[in-house]
């Protein structure tokens, strides 16, 4: 709480600091703005050794600060008492910090000079919005509830402004608004901008409540498609308005209605023409692979544009775009470029979004568009909420006839409840033209006021209000496995059963399109490598084995950055960031989008079993009396290393194009051994019941890994049966090539088979292993057991890259094998098998 | 096919159908029209070749288990009765009372004798329990995803 009234205080300072002199120089000096130079060379009386330019930096500065305040805003908004923004959408408290900023610009200068307008708006804050909430919409959910969203959209849409727009007229006409110079069709064009419910708003407050999806995406999917109905509207009207009334007869309302498809269409196809230019570009950008994400915010922004340009509806354009390019971008594009894509996109988002809900507070500090009367605000208010209400219910009804599951009731009062008005209707309305439509004001006015009462109100409203009528919320866990194999069944068998009755229901639709489309588009917009790695199986292992790595490191984090010595759970090191770039070029070139990936198999991780079945206690049996002979030579050499090394540990090199985390590859690989070495450790260790005290609660869990190791298929561990020891061993995987003192042990390196000489690592001179300080300090246990690890791989075809990576290291061992190791490690060998898929 | 389709179904079949599936005039007829359709042999009743001829059940992994389903115990024909039996399982669940009534029993598409159905799909060898391995087979054949991922379940 101090922090945030600290930045509130620190922020309120700056500006009034900022804005004085910033009005001062704005008001001032018009003429001087254009000519800085001559102005300097007048009153040039002597050298000037600092000038305040303020004229030059004018613009981009005052652009600068407000984003710059903008994000302050967002961080003391988030700061707050946690009270207060469990129970305010964070978007109403940015109002009201726009509220606060606007107050004080406006007792600096007695005028608004930073208000919202609407080409900012619409250019400039509202496309990346819609760009983010496109390219992450969840595709299959849209489009098999897009005739819903349709209907809500488009019939919605036109009856909400109708509905508003004739009932205020009605009630002027009673009288109750008083003396306004306005007429039906400019009622009627202030009800089409008023009845759209707003994207931005939508997910700002939704976002907060965690809906069930079908709820949300009905909601969220209408406010992004009903654009296209009220930019139609919108200039239709506009048009009439400046048409005049007699002059609109029954040719113009069916040129209302046909510019309706027109823009709708023409939208969507420009947009979906621009999806289809920006997977094209992808699948060519192999070798810019730095810049590649930039195609995917210009090529998004272009479709915006050119729709606006063409005057079709702009936000349907880039909806289309974004919906259709994130299959083939994301397939195409280099992975790193497709996390960057992510974050840029959530980054500009989050940040447009704030910028909005601000400006919209600031600009309502501004004595001069204020228009009141009370009819017209109160009597917009009340028809903009019933007439929401009444429409969602009349057009639910409807649809329930038609879908097979039926849109609740209790879903269907959140959906009117939601439909939240927001920034998009204020641009509009800041849009009017004054001459034609001499009550703007009191539009916008009316405008502002709807919204804050919306996004406010509403938002306050809106989560005491979900949780007492208990509206199913979203799945807070992945589904159990039973029940994904049960969704599964069952979706196999309503197909069997659609075909054998011969019915083309959505199924055949589905399957028919993926059929399609996976010949055909994908061929076209898919780079031949991506399709090949959209393997199925492949990609489920890869997914498999990230998601492995992911638990692994965080396991390891959780038991604290000493795990790795002390039972060799997980090794305390950054596998993903540091086995990105490995991952990338030894594995194939697939995206994995962990926020998709759907298979909760959390429960039976590899990792969770690993976890849970290490004993510590075994490790110190075996490990003591090599921890002590070891110890000085570790000390040694550990001081050898760091002395040493520690200058040099940093090679930076700045380039433009390349910017690589860690790609010494023999560090990764030295690293990557260990922590193998220790989860087959652990494998190992339960399969022989070393500790079964440990594991009184966990007893089923080390059945699991007995289990898994008996017949495990993919994980590049050890499958078969525990008991046979009796494999020939190829003694030439087994060399004794250890020497005491040559370094810190890592037995984990194998004896290359083509190239015994190649030299240990860490005494390469030049450039060689520095492996984490913990890790040094004590040694990985048992050397023996974990000899087997790198690749036995005879196959060519392994496309593990677990097992690919440590072909080519060397192996160190113990000279002091317990014979019992070296026979485990026998049969680790012989056994030793990954099935291929 | 249409009329003589609909010759060979007698009024009286319709209704008994209806009352004892649920399905609506026009729903029967039409699938009256399918079935007869789908049996090429022209016996009043369907074989097993008969649905494999379906090319989409072909590449369904769950296929065979749904034909089987469509014959009871031991039989190696389905009449349009029994056709229409198994697709009443199908129909949307009905949760009003007004048409209960006592002596009747539940209806083909209650939830309980959804569930029945579903059941009888896993068990293949219906001793009316599903072992681990029929789970197993399921699995195996639904989904290869899930089943990577159970790596313990082998």
């Amino acid at each position: 709480m101090a922090s945030s009234v600290y930045l509130c205080l620190l922020r309120a300072v700056f500006l009034v600091c900022f804005v004085n002199p910033l009005i001062q120089g704005l008001s001032g000096d018009t003429n001087v703005i254009q000519n800085p130079h001559h102005q300097l060379e007048e009153n040039l009386t002597g050298l000037p050794i600092v000038t305040f330019k303020w004229h030059h930096v004018q613009t981009p500065y005052l652009v600068i600060i407000w984003v710059f305040v903008a994000g302050l805003a967002k961080l003391s908004v988030v700061e707050l008492n946690h009270h207060v923004t469990s129970v305010f959408p964070e978007s109403g408290l940015l109002i009201i910090m726009g509220f606060i900023l606007g107050g004080i610009v406006w007792g600096a200068d007695r005028a608004q000079t930073f208000k919202l307008l609407p080409p900012t708006f619409f250019y400039y804050l509202l496309p990346q919005i819609i760009l983010d909430a496109s390219y992450f919409m969840p595709n299959k959910l849209f489009f098999s509830n897009l005739g819903a969203i349709l209907i809500y959209a488009i019939f919605g849409t036109c009856w909400n402004a109708a509905t508003v727009g004739l009932s205020l007229w009605g009630c002027y006409e009673a009288g109750a608004m008083g003396n306004l110079d306005i007429g039906l069709l400019q009622f009627l064009l202030f009800g089409s901008l008023i009845a759209a419910v707003d994207p931005v708003a939508v997910i700002a407050v939704f976002e907060e409540v965690h809906v069930n999806e079908v709820l949300f995406i009905l909601v969220f999917g209408e406010s992004l498609l009903n654009d296209g109905v009220t930019v139609v509207l919108y200039n239709v009207f506009d048009a009439f308005v400046a048409l005049g009334g007699p002059r609109i007869d029954a040719a113009e309302i069916f040129k209302g209605i046909f510019s309706f498809v027109v823009v709708a269409f023409g939208g969507s196809f420009l947009g979906i023409g621009f999806a289809i230019l920006l997977s094209l570009l992808t699948r060519c950008t192999k070798h810019i692979q730095i810049i590649e994400a930039g195609f995917v915010f210009v090529v998004g922004y272009l479709a915006y544009l050119t729709a606006e340009m063409l005057s079709l509806s702009a936000i349907l354009s880039i909806t289309f775009c974004g919906i259709c390019c994130q299959k083939y971008v994301n397939a195409n594009m280099d992975e790193k470029s497709v996390t960057t894509v992510r974050h840029a996109m959530k980054l500009l988002a989050n940040g447009s979004e704030t910028m909005i809900f601000l400006f919209l507070g600031v600009t309502a500090i501004d004595t001069e568009i204020w228009v009141w009367n009370t009819g017209f605000i109160l009597l917009t208010l009340l028809f903009v909420f019933i007439y929401r209400i009444i429409g969602t219910f009349l057009f639910t009804w409807m649809l329930n006839k038609f879908r097979l599951v039926p849109i609740e009731v209790i879903d269907q009062v959140v959906m009117s409840y939601g439909g939240l008005r927001g920034a998009v209707a204020y641009g509009l309305a800041a849009l009017l033209d004054e001459d034609k439509i001499p009550e703007k004001n009191l539009m916008i006015s009316t405008t502002l006021i709807v919204v804050y009462f919306t996004v406010i109100l509403q938002g306050i409203t809106m989560k005491p209000l979900v949780q007492w009528l208990k509206v199913k919320r979203a799945a807070h866990s992945d589904l159990k496995l039973i029940e994904k194999l049960n969704n599964r069944a069952f979706d196999h068998i309503l197909a069997a059963v659609e075909d054998i009755c011969g019915r083309i229901g959505d199924n055949w639709w589905t399957r028919g399109w993926n059929r399609f489309e996976e010949n055909y588009i994908s061929w076209l917009l898919m780079k031949p490598k991506a399709r090949k790695n959209r393997d199925y199986l492949f990609s489920i292992f890869h997914k498999l084995n990230l998601e492995d790595a992911i638990n692994y490191v965080s396991e390891g984090e959780r038991q604290g950055s000493l795990a790795f010595n002390r039972s060799d759970e997980a090794a305390n090191v950054d596998f993903k960031k540091q086995f990105g770039s490995e991952f990338a070029d030894v594995m194939p070139n697939i995206m994995v989008d962990m926020s998709t990936y759907e298979l909760g198999i959390e429960h039976f991780s590899v990792t969770s079993t690993v976890k849970d079945t290490i004993p510590s206690v075994s490790l110190d049996i075996h490990g003591q009396d090599r921890k002590n002979a070891m110890d000085d030579i570790n000390a040694h050499h550990l001081l050898q290393q760091h002395l040493y090394r520690s200058r040099k540990h940093h090679r930076h090199k700045y380039s433009r194009s390349h910017f690589s985390i860690n790609q010494n590859e023999d560090e990764v690989q030295e690293i990557f051994q260990r922590t193998m070495r220790s989860r087959l450790e652990s494998f190992k260790s339960a399969k022989m019941g070393v500790n079964p005290a440990k594991k009184i609660t966990k007893h089923h869990k080390k059945e699991l890994t007995h289990k898994h190791l008996t017949k495990h298929d993919l994980v590049f561990l050890v499958d078969s049966a525990v008991g046979s020891e009796t494999g020939a061993i190829n003694s030439t995987f087994m060399r004794d090539t250890y020497t005491v003192g040559a370094g810190i042990e890592n037995p984990v390196f194998l004896p290359d088979m083509d190239s015994p000489s190649h030299s240990l690592p860490w005494l390469m001179e030049t450039e060689a292993v520095a492996p984490s300080q913990r890790a040094q300090r004590r040694l990985p246990w048992t050397p023996n057991r974990l000899r087997r690890l790198a690749p036995m791989r005879i196959s060519t075809c392994s496309t593990d890259s677990f097992l690919m990576a440590d072909v080519s290291l060397t192996l160190e061992e113990h000279e002091e094998q317990s014979q019992t190791d070296h026979e485990e490690m026998c049969f680790f060998l012989s056994t030793f098998e990954v099935n291929r898929l | 096919m249409g009329s003589r389709a609909s010759s060979l179904l007698r009024e009286e079949d319709i209704e008994e159908i209806k009352k004892q599936t649920g399905f609506s005039h026009s729903q029967i007829t039409r699938l009256y029209s399918r079935f007869h359709s789908l049996d090429k042999g022209e016996n009043g009743a369907l074989s097993r070749e008969d649905f494999q001829r379906i090319p989409e059940l072909a590449i369904n992994p769950l296929g065979d288990r749904i034909i089987n389903a469509f014959f009871p115990e031991g039989e190696d024909q389905v009449n349009f009765r029994g056709f229409m039996r198994t697709l009443a399982h199908f129909r949307p669940v009905e949760d009003n009372e007004k048409n209960k009534d006592p002596t009747s029993g539940e209806p083909l598409n209650s939830r309980t004798n959804k569930l029945f159905f579903a059941f009888q799909l896993y068990d293949l060898d219906r001793d009316d329990k599903i072992s681990r391995d029929e789970l197993l087979q399921v699995l195996e054949k639904v989904d290869v995803e899930q089943k990577m991922s159970i790596r313990f379940l082998h």
